[in-house]
């Protein structure tokens, strides 16, 4: 679904992807882990087109995206934070992202504007929302249009236990309609029941990106932050 | 007594001559030829084709609803060479014009007492034109031309080597100068208009002591100049609408012990502009909306402007140099933001009315660019405070709060 | 674009400080011209207000905005848009909502009281130099993507074409006072948007000082009707060319 070979992005000093190559496939959620600043955003916004790379390329369904555009109407997009022109109200933000995918999706999925109580809030303007609202909103315009790939930038950061179990369950249930799905997280316990696949970053540079099953067999731990936590600890080691 | 008696006499003896179609004369000069010195001669309706006319006795020349009298273009119209002559009422048109002599409607040579009344003059180069003449009446003439450049036109009514000219309630427009004096001097000029001039409204020079009231110079191209002249009176008069870069209200050059007041200048580049001026006192004018509404070139000292009132002008005085010798006391400014703490109606701190952006507009004119910019509001708040470079002994000591009823 | 453009417009025109410009305005220029017994003279305080206030809202406005919509825009990156259509409906919903503003604020006191040649040239200066300052503050938000910087550069922008060119004309004034100027002086005008904007007015209104002089070459040239269409011109210009080199910048940025 989406293939990138070696990209590289360097901002001043700074190697945020340093010859990157991956490949992610239809059906699996990935999560995209690794220390802060280890460039999974970059990698994440060179996907989207935000960041455009110095060198290498990238192919959605088999097309280069360079200077494409359309190509984002099957993607949805959650950022880590979510900021609206202040004066819009919920209803208005939703109105103009239906306006923008005019003639794309006909019947959008409005499951998390109601699961998350959105409803009640329409007429409220952005500057008046608290952070976990915001994020809600930003959950729901993600998977409101069918897309067939959802990048999730920290999704359940500043979300409620409760929100966020219904967001997990939305992703469970997109996933299993055979929906690429990638995630950040920094918290890896609520991603176990989630993902399929580990793509492992450090500086810039892919360390590894491997089936959940297989890393759980190789360091013999049955639970993604033990296996991650032990990785990191040999690391150190070898180093 | 004397001059009674013989007029009444003059009447009773004199004659009349009838000139027209089936009259006993058809041409006019024939019909002057055939008068008598204090006869008159009546020129009924038609179109003469006459030029050169020439009167060379005391006689009463009138024309019956306005005769045209058609030169041609060939050569001047009428010359009157006698005094106590009287041309009333015809219409003059097509004059001639000569490289070398000046043609005129109307010649007045060498003579006292002419009176030129109540005439028309359409397209004659020159229009009145008067010579070493005395005492001479000149009223009520329309004059009109069409000329297109200075080198080729006359003047309105020209004045040479003359003295107590009478020119009253005359309408001049299209001719090079409106009204031209050289060496005229005590004449009185009254109510006349002149406007729309290729050049100036009036423009004198060596004409001392003559009056000017209640005149309209307006629209002409150069506006009004006069030079080299001693105690003139300008009374009254209407300075209007004298737009362009060489065009000025009134011009006034080397003009000493002069009296201007009562006068209204609007909407003129320059309003009053003076170099080499002295001893003049400027009072009780109103000047409103011009560019500059005085220019005073160094050159020019003891010149006294009082009781004027300065409105909406875009510079209120300009001046090339750091003049002092001159006196701006007692006028009203609308720009004057000063206070006046014992209500007398005098501002408590002097006026200073030469702004530096004016000074700098004097010395660079492309700095007009810059006009009503934020730099130069600056320039002339700072200068206002700190005066550097304007005259700082240029102002208005005792500046009035409020416009004087003039 | 139309899409995008509304929820923009929607956005600005409720914002407060457009709010209160617009008020301000309206409050100015009401005041200017029920106080003035001359109304001409209410005419030249608001010549400055229009040569001076209206560009440095609208420069410093504009640039807030676009930093404070960053993560907006970014959002918006990730949809299926263009970014040209991205980068266009914000300029026009900028533009408009200001242009707006300003309409209302000092347009309609002005065509109450002063609806002839000189108040039609007023407005329509005042709408152009909106547009071209908020087309200045793309490209100022678009050079740099530090806020502060952003904002000190267009305060820095707005001080040059109010105040830092003229002076710097006045001291080349000086320095070549015996050549002939004037000529260089209509060019040296198209360089600065806001004197364009002054001259077209002055001469609607202050002729008086404008006609002599110089000011026959001023008079020649942007009096006449070319003259005008030529200011206009250079007016869209001052819109288009620093707009399409923010655009320029912002296809290729990194958000």
């Amino acid at each position: 679904m989406i293939v990138a070979k070696n990209i590289t992005k360097q901002f001043g000093k700074l190697k945020a992807l340093d010859n990157v190559s991956v490949t992610f496939s239809k059906g699996e959620c990935i999560a995209l882990l690794g220390p802060n600043g280890c460039g999974k955003t970059t990698l994440i916004k060179s996907l989207l087109g935000m960041v455009v790379p110095d060198s290498g390329s990238i192919h959605f369904n088999n097309e280069l995206i360079t200077n494409k555009w359309m190509y984002r109407s099957q993607v949805g997009y959650m950022p880590q934070i979510g900021r609206y022109p202040e004066n819009m109200t919920i209803a208005h933000v939703i109105d103009m992202m239906k306006d923008i995918r005019k003639g794309i999706d006909k019947d959008p999925d409005e499951e998390l504007v109601k699961s998350f109580g959105l409803k009640d809030l329409l007429q409220k303007k952005m500057r008046t929302l608290s952070g976990g609202t915001t994020q809600k909103v930003s959950a729901a315009l993600a998977f409101m249009f069918h897309p067939d790939v959802l990048i999730l930038d920290e999704p359940t950061a500043g979300l409620d236990p409760l929100a966020s179990e219904k967001l997990k369950q939305k992703i469970i249930k997109e996933k299993e309609k055979g929906k690429l799905v990638l995630i950040t997280s920094h918290i890896l316990s609520e991603l176990d029941d989630l993902i399929t696949e580990v793509f492992y970053m450090q500086e810039g540079k892919l360390l590894f990106h491997k089936k959940l099953v297989e890393l759980k067999e190789e360091t013999g731990e049955a639970k993604l932050s033990k296996a991650i936590a032990k990785i990191m600890i040999t690391q150190e080691a070898e180093l | 007594m004397c001059i009674f008696l013989c007029s009444v006499h003059g009447k009773t003896e004199a004659g009349t001559i009838h000139v027209g179609k089936n009259k006993t004369y058809t041409s006019v000069q024939k019909g002057i030829d055939a008068a008598l010195t204090g006869d008159t001669v009546l020129v009924y309706p038609g179109n003469y084709k006459e030029h050169d006319i020439t009167i060379s006795k005391r006689i009463y020349v009138k024309g019956i609803q306005y005769p045209v009298i058609d030169g041609e273009k060939k050569s001047g119209i009428f010359t009157i060479h006698a005094d106590g002559a009287v041309l009333d009422g015809f219409k003059i048109i097509n004059g001639g014009r000569s490289e070398t002599s000046d043609l005129a409607g109307v010649l007045i040579v060498d003579s006292y007492d002419v009176k030129v009344i109540n005439n028309k003059l359409d397209d004659t180069n020159f229009g009145i034109y008067s010579q070493h003449s005395k005492n001479c009446l000149i009223k009520n003439n329309q004059l009109k031309s069409y000329g297109t450049n200075e080198v080729q036109s006359g003047n309105g009514i020209h004045g040479w080597r003359s003295d107590s000219l009478l020119i009253i309630g005359n309408d001049i427009a299209g001719h090079r100068d409106g009204l031209y004096f050289e060496f005229v001097t005590n004449s009185l000029v009254w109510r006349n208009k002149s406007h729309d001039n290729i050049r100036y409204g009036i423009h004198f020079m060596f004409s001392h002591h003559d009056t000017y009231i209640s005149n309209i110079f307006e629209n002409n191209e150069s506006g009004v100049a006069v030079m080299f002249t001693h105690h003139i009176q300008v009374y009254n008069n209407f300075f209007i609408d004298n737009w362009g870069g060489a065009a000025y209200g009134i011009l006034l050059k080397e003009i000493t012990d002069g009296e201007i007041s009562g006068n209204y200048f609007s909407h003129n580049t320059t309003a009053i502009q003076m170099e080499g001026c002295n001893r003049n006192n400027i009072f009780k004018n109103s000047f409103s909306n011009n560019g500059w509404a005085i220019k005073i070139s160094a050159s020019s000292l003891n010149n006294i402007i009082t009781e004027n009132n300065f409105l909406g002008n875009t510079f209120d005085v300009g001046t090339s140099g750091s003049l002092v010798e001159n006196t701006f006391n007692g006028n009203y400014w609308d720009k004057y933001e000063g206070y006046d703490l014992n209500r007398d109606n005098i501002g408590d701190v002097p006026y200073h009315p030469v702004s530096m952006y004016s000074m700098i507009i004097e010395s660079n004119p492309a700095a007009l660019m810059l006009f009503r910019s934020l730099i130069v509001s600056l320039l002339d708040k700072s200068e206002k405070i700190l005066p550097g470079i304007t005259p700082e002994n240029l102002k208005d000591e005792k500046p009035f709060m409020r416009p004087l009823k003039l | 674009m139309k899409k995008l453009l509304k929820y923009v417009i929607v956005d600005i025109v409720q914002n407060k400080i457009v709010l209160i410009y617009t008020l301000l305005l309206l409050i100015i220029s009401m005041s200017v011209f029920n106080l003035e017994n001359n109304t001409a003279k209410g005419l030249l305080s608001l010549l400055n207000i229009i040569l001076i206030i209206v560009p440095l809202i609208c420069i410093i406005f504009s640039t807030i905005y676009i930093y404070n919509s960053s993560e907006f825009i970014e959002l918006l990156v990730s949809q299926p848009l263009k970014r040209r259509t991205i980068w266009l409906s914000i300029f026009s919903g900028l533009a408009s909502s200001l242009s707006f503003a300003f309409f209302i604020g000092a347009g309609i006191p002005i065509l109450l009281y002063h609806a002839d040649a000189t108040g039609f040239m007023m407005i329509a200066m005042g709408l152009f130099l909106t547009i071209v300052f908020v087309s200045i503050a793309m490209l100022a938000a678009g050079l740099t993507r530090d806020k502060a910087k952003g904002i000190g550069l267009s305060i820095l922008l707005w001080l040059y074409f109010s105040l830092i060119f003229d002076a710097l004309v006045l001291f080349f004034l000086f320095q070549f006072q015996d050549y002939p100027l004037e000529r260089a002086m209509v060019v040296c005008s198209f360089l600065n948007p806001i004197d364009l904007g002054r001259i077209q007015i002055l001469l609607q209104m202050d002729i008086s000082a404008l006609m002599g002089y110089t000011g026959a070459v001023f008079r020649d040239f942007f009096g006449n009707s070319t003259g005008i269409t030529l200011s206009f011109i250079g007016l869209l210009t001052w819109i288009i060319f620093p707009l399409i080199i923010s655009l320029k910048k912002f296809k290729a940025k990194d958000l």
